[in-house]
């Protein structure tokens, strides 16, 4: 099983309609499937974060389909933009199947 | 085999030489390349202006490359790394609440290359940059 | 196979060659940038200062990080912006986690993880018997002595996280090992390895870090080889590395069998090295290539 958490920056207080940075970090190793065993010689099989997205109260803020050229422990930053104070989701999808995700609440001040 | 210090050091000026070279076995073909920039353009021309790509001149590490693109109006930034096995690094789309079309992550990249970031604009056209990033080998098990 | 082959004969070449450049040159050449400062979370970072006086190779001592490119220190700024990060939060979960026989955990014995301030800046450190011991060395007997529970791989992901939790809560504080009574023995053990000549490059710790800490060996700038930012998460890796896994690999790059980790010769070098940075800032976890 593995023991993912991620971790998302946002400013304590925000204007509405101005942009700001959101930061996010999540830990996970990026398998890329172009690694071998080198005890085995066997490809190593891909295993990463294949996508990423950000939602503010059911509105699109960033979507990233996620290659394996991204590295161990992906790291993503971008703007976004509010009018009122609400939660952020953020989302992040696995090869496995599985889906992680953090919210952040975002206050209008 | 006895090796010298002489031979050691023979050896080592061809492998500098060699190093400085892309790796022509690990990347991706040009037609695997032009793939994807196809999918993503549907043929169009991209312009050279309108795309900022921010990189390292040179990389520390090629396993952990921070990147940046931004592209004023764009709905969509591809990005690409030729000289990679799979030339695809990230795809971002900009939703409604988006506070500017831009994104920094970290990348792996195989060995020195043109790092590429293709930007969809809202009018449907195409803006492209380019950014060479030397991939260097360090000398401590790097 | 090939390239792997001619990487190595490269970097033997590359180090050859800086042993054979290598005429000892005073010690102010080559100091880093120095107007670059350090604020981890807003909090500045002590990333330079005079040697302390038993080290008379050095009349400054740096951190690693004024070498490093601004991408790279850039990542050491902010914890968001900090990979190794990840590890040190499984680490903090890790201590109120109950493992063993006993029922316990390490909080149970130590309370709030907060309390570990200060313990970073001691180690290595002389046990109660008198030998010298690593961080990794008191969670090991914490963990088989204490909670009944099996002991950690030295540089497994589960110890390193532990250290760089417990590191963190020292961050900023400086260096403090100590390297008289009981200690001075094994400082004295560290102070020759570093000054002997290891492998078939015959290259000692000195030759590299005190000789030619500022130069280019082949495209990495070499450091004086301080010890204060581990566990450092490494860009190659994408892993927490531990002290002892990173002197292995300096070893290994003079071409000589190297010491386990945890040894008694490797844990004399590391109380001798982080002696040599008495004086700069924990850093948490550090970034580096």
């Amino acid at each position: 099983m593995k023991d993912i958490r991620p971790r998302v920056k946002v400013p304590a207080t925000v204007k509405a309609g101005e942009a700001f940075t959101v930061k996010t970090l999540i830990n996970h190793p990026m398998v890329s499937g172009f690694g071998k065993d080198k005890k085995t010689g066997k490809t190593i099989p891909r295993e990463i974060i294949n996508h990423f997205s950000c939602d503010f109260e059911g509105q699109n803020v960033i979507a990233m389909e996620l290659d394996p050229a991204i590295s161990a422990n992906p790291y993503i930053q971008f703007q976004a933009k509010v009018d009122k104070s609400g939660t952020m989701t953020f989302t992040w999808k696995d090869d496995d199947g599985s889906v992680y995700t953090k919210t952040a609440p975002v206050k209008v001040g | 085999m006895n090796l010298t210090r002489r031979d050691v050091m023979a050896l080592g000026a061809g492998g500098a030489a060699l190093a400085m070279l892309p790796l022509p076995a690990s990347a991706a073909d040009q037609a695997a390349i032009d793939a994807a920039i196809q999918k993503f353009t549907g043929g169009a021309k991209p312009k050279t202006s309108g795309v900022k790509l921010t990189a390292p001149e040179i990389a520390e590490n090629g396993n952990t490359v921070p990147v940046e693109v931004e592209a004023d109006g764009a709905t969509e930034i591809l990005v690409i790394a030729p000289n990679n096995p799979l030339p695809e690094v990230f795809k971002a789309s900009f939703g409604p609440l988006s506070g500017g079309s831009s994104a920094s992550t970290r990348i792996r990249l195989a060995g020195t290359q043109d790092l590429t970031a293709i930007a969809k604009m809202k009018d449907g056209s195409f803006a492209m940059a380019k950014r060479t990033v030397k991939v260097t080998i360090g000398g401590c098990g790097g | 196979m090939k390239r792997t082959q001619l990487k190595t004969v490269l970097a033997v070449a590359a180090v050859a060659a800086l042993a054979l450049a290598g005429v000892a040159r005073a010690d102010e050449a080559m100091a880093p940038d120095m107007s670059k400062v350090l604020e981890i979370n807003g909090e500045k970072m002590i990333t330079h200062t005079k040697a302390p006086k038993n080290i008379p190779g050095l009349s400054e001592i740096y951190s690693g990080w004024l070498f490093r490119s601004p991408s790279t220190q850039q990542m050491e700024t902010d914890d968001i912006d900090n990979p190794g990060m990840t590890g040190e939060a499984m680490g903090e979960t890790e201590w109120t986690n109950v493992d063993g026989t006993e029922g316990k955990s390490c909080a149970s014995c130590h309370g709030d993880l907060a309390k570990m301030k200060g313990v970073r800046t001691h180690m290595p450190k002389v046990n109660k018997d008198g030998v010298l011991w690593s961080m990794e060395n008191y969670i090991n007997d914490c963990r088989t002595n204490r909670m009944g529970a099996k002991p950690w791989k030295w540089s497994g992901a589960d110890m390193q996280d532990m250290v760089a939790a417990i590191s963190v809560q020292s961050r900023g504080m400086p260096m403090d090992v100590q390297t008289d009574g009981p200690a001075a023995k094994y400082w004295k053990e560290g102070e020759k390895m570093y000054y002997t000549r290891y492998g078939q490059l015959q290259l000692s710790c000195a030759n590299c870090h005190e000789d030619h800490y500022g130069d280019n060996i082949r495209a990495d700038h070499l450091s004086q080889g301080q010890i204060n930012g581990f566990p450092t998460y490494r860009l190659k890796t994408g892993k927490l590395t531990s002290i002892q896994n990173r002197f292995k690999g300096c070893i290994r790059d003079t071409r000589a069998h190297t010491y386990a980790e945890g040894s008694p010769e490797l844990t004399a070098l590391e109380l001798y090295v982080a002696s040599r940075g008495n004086g700069l800032s924990v850093e948490g976890v550090a970034v580096r290539p």
